[in-house]
């Protein structure tokens, strides 16, 4: 990167028509970085279709005296009932997540009245809310105030019967629920800023109600950031840990996540499976993983705000 | 709240020479106002999160006053001291894991804001296939703290590993990266930057991408060279994201827990790479003394609040929020 004066540039131009060095070095650096980024995930893609004794030159694709699909098919069975798990948490707590985010940046930014400021900078913080704070009053919380495991019998009648599985998920998803609120109020409220105040101020003008415009102009303009919202917090949830850990302890529980599954997999005495974990490891990435690839976009989107 | 009080004692300043017709007029208007109305809207939302939030971290601190230890039954909150805090001040394991904590936050902050800014202006012109390169650069963010933690572990594995396969044709090792406490919290480091430094390249081409691009034409025409150019006219500009993505990234550090459980699968990392965090959930969930790792747990949420405080003091002044 010399002093590249205008008819320098021209004079490399004019022998290189399309290419000059400096795009070439470019380019280079490009595929340098790819190739580091991809690197990890691609060992650990090529040590899963290999046969565990074979399980050396970790870079080099499977020959087709070692390549086996036995690694996946093991992982599957093992980590099937994590995804089962996992969906039933992730899924509504993402949904509630997405609707109770929107309509507190609603509330907190396209309506306007004094010193909401405050209010703001609460949820603002919770954002940024490191979870060990809360952890012990949070396992308390479920062990001996709530314990949703119990079920729910009022006088005798049972509503809800208890269930260890269901009711340790349903203590998870309520988790997820609560400290999602923060990020996805934020995701929302920084879309709502863009939508033009005049739109909202014309509508009550004409007398809408404050639900009237939610439902009617403020919901079909959010669309957009929906799917972004949706996106990065059903990343969030399903690939969380801590919660997971702290609040079913085991991974030999019923309600185990996947990720809690993962975290134990083909590991014993005699060391780490690696051909089985990293099996594992793909298949507990799959969703996110197709989500990923085909909204990359609106992935960007959620990170960069 | 604070707006309730407001209008409530705007109303109450004129209620006392007002008759009474005009007090039920102005309580009828309090509640066509905005505040009222909107209140659903914002009030649920903040009910659970605030209980969460707010409820858990008073919980918290009250819980670290007590001697809470032993099975999860409900704590005895009738002898309150800050006994617990002198303990961890007095602990050379809390000594020892602040001390990582610290290393850890600061070099996995610094190289990966250097290396994500690197990387954005770098893509942050006319390539081909830019926007692949951009999804692949994103990519291990996609990914789990548990997967990614898995590939590592395989990419520093002794004997198969990638990365003493790579200095091995430079001469060097092997290294054992994981067992050696010399080595494990750089290893670490390396492999938490390798995930982030997409994300940060993301903050930063966005805070690029709104910069216009007549800037770069006028530094050209000037004759100023491209390092210049990108020294003293755009990283300045770029000045909120980098403190944004700064933020966020220490907050990650101080919290980092999954990965590290997640690739020595024990609440007990290597001495080398034990950090607050591990330290606080270990005496919670595997040794049961509850109201120490409260203590702990304090302690770090003070950390946080360091950092985050006068960020968004300076967001609210900017009116960035």
């Amino acid at each position: 990167m010399s002093q590249a004066t205008t008819s320098e540039r021209d004079g490399v131009a004019r022998i290189l028509p399309d290419m000059s060095y400096r795009r070439i070095g470019v380019y280079f650096v490009v595929l340098f970085f790819t190739a580091f980024f991809l690197s990890p995930i691609w060992t650990g893609l090529v040590t899963s279709l290999k046969s565990s004794g074979a399980a050396t030159t970790p870079f080099l694709p499977p020959t087709p005296s070692n390549f086996t699909l036995e690694n996946w098919g093991r992982a599957f069975d093992m980590l099937s009932r994590g995804f089962i798990n996992s969906f039933a948490m992730a899924i509504p707590s993402t949904l509630l997540d997405v609707l109770l985010g929107s309509m507190a940046a609603y509330g907190l930014t396209l309506v306007d009245w004094r010193r909401q400021m405050p209010v703001v900078l609460l949820f603002v913080f919770g954002i940024f809310l490191p979870y060990q704070a809360i952890l012990v009053p949070l396992s308390d919380f479920w062990t001996n105030v709530m314990p949703l495991t119990k079920g729910l019998i009022i006088e005798g009648v049972t509503i809800v019967p208890p269930s260890e599985r269901w009711g340790t998920l349903a203590e998870l998803t309520l988790t997820h629920v609560a400290y999602g609120i923060p990020i996805c109020f934020l995701l929302f409220r920084s879309y709502y800023k863009g939508i033009s105040q005049e739109l909202v101020e014309a509508a009550k003008v004409d007398g809408a109600s404050i639900t009237k415009i939610y439902t009617r102009i403020v919901l079909p303009l959010s669309k957009p950031m929906i799917g972004v919202v949706l996106i990065y917090q059903f990343t969030q949830i399903w690939n969380e840990f801590l919660f997971s850990l702290t609040l079913i302890g085991s991974s030999s529980d019923k309600a185990a996540t996947i990720t809690l599954i993962l975290s134990g997999l083909g590991a014993d005495l005699s060391g780490v499976n690696f051909p089985l974990r990293m099996a594992g490891a793909f298949l507990a990435a799959l969703p996110t993983l197709f989500i990923y690839v085909l909204f990359a976009e609106e992935f960007a989107e959620g990170q960069a705000t | 709240m604070a707006g309730s009080q407001d209008t409530a004692a705007r109303s109450g300043v004129t209620a006392g020479h007002a008759t009474g017709s005009d007090r039920r007029e102005r309580l009828r208007q309090f509640w066509k106002s905005d505040f009222v109305r909107s209140s659903p809207y914002w009030a649920i939302p903040l009910a659970i999160m605030g209980l969460a939030v707010y409820g858990g971290i008073i919980w918290n601190f009250l819980i670290s006053l007590t001697d809470y230890e032993g099975f999860l039954q409900p704590p005895d909150y009738g002898h309150l001291d800050f006994e617990m805090y002198a303990r961890a001040l007095g602990d050379p394991a809390v000594f020892s894991t602040g001390k990582n904590t610290f290393v850890l936050l600061l070099a996995f902050t610094t190289v990966s804001l250097v290396l994500g800014l690197f990387l954005a202006i770098l893509l942050d012109r006319d390539l081909r296939q830019k926007n692949t390169v951009q999804t692949i650069y994103l990519l291990p963010m996609a990914l789990s703290f548990v997967v990614t933690a898995q590939f590592w572990l395989w990419m520093y594995n002794y004997d198969n590993g990638l990365v003493n396969t790579i200095v091995g044709l430079f001469g060097l090792g092997p290294y054992n990266w994981i067992g050696d406490p010399q080595l494990v919290l750089g290893a670490v480091i390396f492999a938490l930057i390798w995930q982030f430094s997409g994300y940060c390249m993301v903050v930063f081409l966005a805070g690029l991408q709104s910069i216009p691009t007549d800037q770069f034409e006028a530094a050209r025409v000037d004759g100023a060279s491209i390092i210049k150019t990108y020294w003293r006219i755009i990283i300045p500009q770029l000045k909120s994201a980098s403190v944004s993505a700064a933020v966020v990234l220490m907050i990650f550090a101080l919290k980092i827990f999954t990965f590290l459980y997640a690739m020595f699968g024990t609440y007990r990392p290597p001495k080398g790479t034990d950090v607050l965090a591990t330290l606080m959930v270990r005496q919670a969930f595997n040794l049961q003394n509850w109201a120490y790792a409260a203590a702990i747990a304090t302690i770090l949420l003070t950390m946080a609040l360091v950092v985050v405080a006068p960020y968004l003091y300076y967001q609210y002044r900017a009116r960035a929020l």
